[in-house]
């Protein structure tokens, strides 16, 4: 699974960080989410596919089986 | 595809009639049987698309091509003359992208989920010390004024600096500010009055700052005092009006059903059970108000640009699919086990509740604080004589006494 962050549609609601807390957390500065983790655990998939699911503004995306190339896509740098 | 009503547009806000003094007023319920996307009158005889379905609303609220933004003529007004007084000093609720995202995010960092878990001991002192007053007296004590209002006031209180021996001042005209069936002048005095008030304290917090979030937005240059002033109302007006309506309003639902009160015991099962009651309770019963920008299709209808829209949060949440999960009641049953995470009570899209966090720690520790300590919690009166908050535009209980 690939999940990629997109700050400029974040409104910093924190569904994201209550429902995956060891995936997602939110800038001490601005609020804004930023991924934890570089390499998802599987035992997390189900927990990110709903934070992508509750997130109010659209800004997590998840891809199940996302091509060799995307690979870099994940990580603490997206969006 | 627009459909041809058979029976009278419902008129909106349709107000509570008592049938079930926790589901959706009957008009809502009844539109959402006629289709996810129907048509209603608001009641300044202007038409409007009512959106029932969860799908829909969900969509609708998170579709830029509709506007939150209370400054434009033809958006959709509950009450006749509502529009321009919010317009004339409107907060970021009811702004749209970029003037909403400048004004909010100066107020994200507050409600971050570290930090209002770093709050926890305090709001539970709070929560300890409303409880000692509140049974002080042996009882009944009335659960709205001793304990469910006075927690999330102080809390909000600590957090905007706002001091808490105004409250009588702030309440009173929150109350106003919420209401459907007060004079448009009530309301226009009430709204001033309290922006006037919060002004003078950002005023004096530039000179003298404290620790607090109308300290912190005095400090910028970049905002007027009206702005910290109508972000502060903001705040303040959401920050204890609809936490204190939940308490009490779960509080009599949970003496409705012991057996799930019980649950609220075990600590695992809290922050579920909290979000179910978010989700059947629902308080913003009015639904919320957009503006149609472009042409849209939704739910299957076609809506136009111009065209007002409410969307109902609280049919959204009873979705049978979405809730009514097999070995679990019906989605217009309270079941504190079910899965409710999906529930739209905190809205959805850019506008969706800032103070979430803070909203989901106090209901919390408030409940299972109340039922852990009160293990024989009860009503004082009959059922019959409790009076509900049904012309507002959060719902709630006026009073509810309590024994124990």
């Amino acid at each position: 699974m690939q999940v990629s962050i997109d700050q400029d549609r974040c409104c910093s609601s924190g569904q994201c960080v209550v429902t995956a807390p060891e995936v997602f957390e939110q800038d001490d500065h601005d609020g804004l989410v930023r991924l934890r983790l570089t390499v998802l655990p599987p035992a997390r998939f189900a927990d990110v596919r709903l934070a992508s699911e509750l997130c109010p503004g659209g800004a997590i995306t998840v891809a199940e089986e996302a091509p060799e190339r995307d690979r870099e896509r994940t990580g603490p740098a997206a969006g | 595809m627009t459909s041809t009503p058979t029976a009278p547009a419902p008129l909106l806000p349709a107000p509570h009639d008592g049938v079930c003094p926790f589901s959706p007023p009957p008009v809502y319920t009844e539109a959402a049987r006629a289709g996810t996307v129907t048509r209603a009158a608001l009641l300044d005889g202007s038409s409007c698309w009512l959106v029932t379905g969860y799908h829909e609303v969900r969509s609708l609220l998170s579709d830029r091509r509709f506007s939150a933004d209370v400054r434009r003529p033809e958006f959709p007004s509950f009450t006749p003359g509502r529009r321009a007084i919010l317009a004339a000093n409107p907060n970021f609720l009811r702004l749209d992208d970029p003037e909403h995202s400048r004004l909010r995010r100066m107020v994200t960092g507050d409600f971050l989920v570290k930090r209002v878990e770093a709050m926890r001991p305090e709001v539970q002192q709070i929560v300890d010390e409303a409880l000692d007053s509140m049974t002080a007296s042996g009882g009944p004590a009335d659960l709205v004024g001793d304990f469910a209002l006075p927690v999330p006031s102080l809390v909000i209180c600590l957090l905007l600096g706002v001091p808490y021996e105004d409250r009588q001042m702030f309440q009173e005209l929150s109350r106003v500010l919420v209401s459907t069936t007060v004079e448009e002048a009530e309301v226009r005095r009430a709204q001033t009055e309290l922006l006037d008030y919060l002004g003078g304290l950002a005023a004096q917090k530039r000179r003298r700052p404290g620790d607090d979030i109308l300290s912190r937005l005095a400090a910028r240059d970049d905002l007027s005092l009206r702005e910290i002033a109508a972000t502060g109302m903001l705040l303040l007006v959401a920050g204890h009006e609809t936490t204190a309506n939940m308490i009490g309003l779960s509080t009599l639902l949970l003496l409705r059903h012991p057996g799930q009160a019980a649950r609220l015991t075990d600590p695992a099962a809290v922050p579920g059970a909290v979000e179910e009651l978010l989700r059947h309770l629902t308080i913003i019963h009015m639904g919320l108000p957009r503006l149609a920008l472009e042409d849209v299709e939704l739910g299957g209808v076609r809506i136009r640009a111009g065209d007002g829209v409410v969307a109902m949060l609280s049919t959204a949440n009873r979705d049978e699919e979405l809730f009514g999960a097999p070995g679990h009641l019906p989605a217009d049953e309270l079941d504190v086990d079910r899965d409710a995470r999906r529930h739209l009570a905190f809205g959805f899209g850019v506008h969706q509740c800032l103070g979430q966090p803070l909203a989901r720690a106090e209901l919390q520790i408030a409940l299972a604080t109340l039922f852990h300590r009160l293990p024989g919690l009860r009503l004082a009166v009959p059922e019959s004589e409790l009076t509900f908050r049904s012309d507002a535009f959060i719902y709630g209980l006026k009073a509810l006494p309590i024994a124990w």
